[in-house]
């Protein structure tokens, strides 16, 4: 889906957490999830802090949109 | 008096018809055999007869997909051969979509065994690989020779109901498809084999080949976020409750398109996931979790971008065909291309 979306030129962060298949399928702006069952925040710490983990990920997405790149890149950390 | 009865399609060009101009022939079919019918028809010997040759024009059959078909298939169906064959079709795309169209419809409608040939590259390979037994043949027609003998044996063991083994001892291409056998090395000693010839840098065949996945070159950033459209796709199989599209929770068929117009948050009063697999507890609690439109909506108030898409894209992830995959990819990139979207943010599960 990633590429199908990509190829008519529109960038896409891919936010997945099992990054080895997102580095397969050909995603070139990648962040990495937390879990597989809660991708965009951690359901352990609570809502408040679960909210504020996910929103710190989403504004890495809107930067990794930004970022211009030539290959596969994953943004482990905040830009 | 032949033993086995076989009816061959071509082109208006291999058929002797003309060449480009004669492109839109309507098709025909002659109680002989013709072009390269006569070399096959001469290498598989006498208990094997061409029987009739049907010819049609390239842009006629592209161009009346169903129509010629069906005509086609009419004209077979009085042969009643034991054997239909197509091509081959080398390199020629329009030819090659034809051959894998017609051999298609006729062993699903006709219940008679099909061949056909074409180089890899042909786009018509890609299509109809997976459905039709095709001989690989290079990309001309100065290959015809080389490849004669595997269209003879595949076309004798199709006639005779032999067991066809594996696309690299016969000849055809890869059709994905896995058949159990007991090897006679077990899969340790395999294994240490592959792994001895990898060493040397001797060529080996891996047991498990795995999918080729093309690649799409990065797209250019987005210049201003302060008045780009962003939207959101997932594979989590996040779907109103009631799944009103029937997404299916494992090797999905499609994809659904909700709107999340005047929300602020994803409720899970109004979403749930049917993705079946992960635990979905946490999601089912908060779908924010995979759709992450309550801190998007913030950022959208406070003017960090542009606008976002009052709609996100979702389907399973999980089971799904990369062929599905990407057609779901395709179609919501046209969608976005239409809305002007500047950026997409997909999660995944």
């Amino acid at each position: 889906m990633v590429k199908g979306i990509e190829k008519y030129g529109i960038p896409v962060v891919h936010m997945a957490t099992v990054v080895p298949i997102s580095r397969t399928i050909g995603a070139n702006r990648i962040i990495p999830g937390i879990g597989i069952p809660y991708p965009l925040g951690d359901p352990a710490q609570g809502e408040t802090d679960s909210k504020k983990i996910r929103e710190k990920m989403v504004r890495r997405a809107l930067k990794a949109l930004q970022v211009p790149v030539e290959e596969q890149t994953v943004f482990e950390k905040d830009i | 008096m032949a033993k086995y009865k076989i009816v061959h399609y071509l082109n208006q060009f291999f058929g002797g018809v003309g060449g480009e101009e004669m492109a839109g022939f309507k098709p025909e079919i002659k109680e002989e055999k013709i072009g390269p019918g006569l070399a096959v028809s001469q290498a598989l010997g006498e208990d094997y007869e061409i029987a009739a040759t049907i010819i049609c024009g390239d842009n006629y059959f592209g161009e009346n997909l169903n129509e010629a078909t069906d005509t086609i298939i009419e004209m077979i169906r009085k042969y009643e051969p034991d054997v239909f064959i197509a091509g081959p079709a080398f390199n020629a795309g329009r030819y090659g979509v034809a051959c894998g169209t017609v051999c298609k419809a006729v062993e699903e409608r006709l219940g008679i065994p099909v061949l056909t040939g074409m180089y890899e590259e042909n786009p018509g390979a890609d299509m109809f690989k997976k459905d039709v037994i095709t001989v690989r043949t290079g990309n001309s027609a100065a290959t015809l020779r080389k490849t004669l003998p595997q269209f003879v044996n595949l076309i004798k063991k199709l006639a005779e109901g032999r067991e066809i083994l594996g696309p690299s001892v016969e000849g055809y291409l890869e059709r994905g498809i896995r058949v159990n056998y007991f090897a006679e090395k077990r899969g340790a000693a395999r294994g240490m084999d592959m792994l001895i010839k990898k060493m040397a840098g001797e060529p080996f065949e891996t047991d498990l080949p795995m999918p080729k996945f093309d690649r799409v070159p990065p797209a250019a950033p987005i210049q201003d976020i302060k008045s780009a459209k962003i939207a959101i796709v997932t594979s989590g199989g996040i779907v109103p409750h009631g799944n009103p599209d029937h997404i299916e929770s494992s090797n999905a068929t499609k994809y659904g398109v909700y709107s999340i117009e005047g929300m602020d948050r994803m409720s899970s009063e109004d979403f749930t996931t049917i993705h079946g697999g992960y635990d979905r507890q946490f999601v089912m609690a908060d779908p924010n979790l995979v759709v992450p439109l309550d801190v998007l909506r913030e950022m959208e108030k406070e003017g960090e971008f542009g606008e976002l898409v009052n709609y996100f894209c979702t389907t399973t992830g999980t089971g799904t065909a990369t062929g599905s995959a990407a057609k779901f990819g395709d179609s919501i990139g046209q969608r976005f291309t239409e809305e002007h979207v500047d950026g997409v943010i997909l999660v995944s599960t």
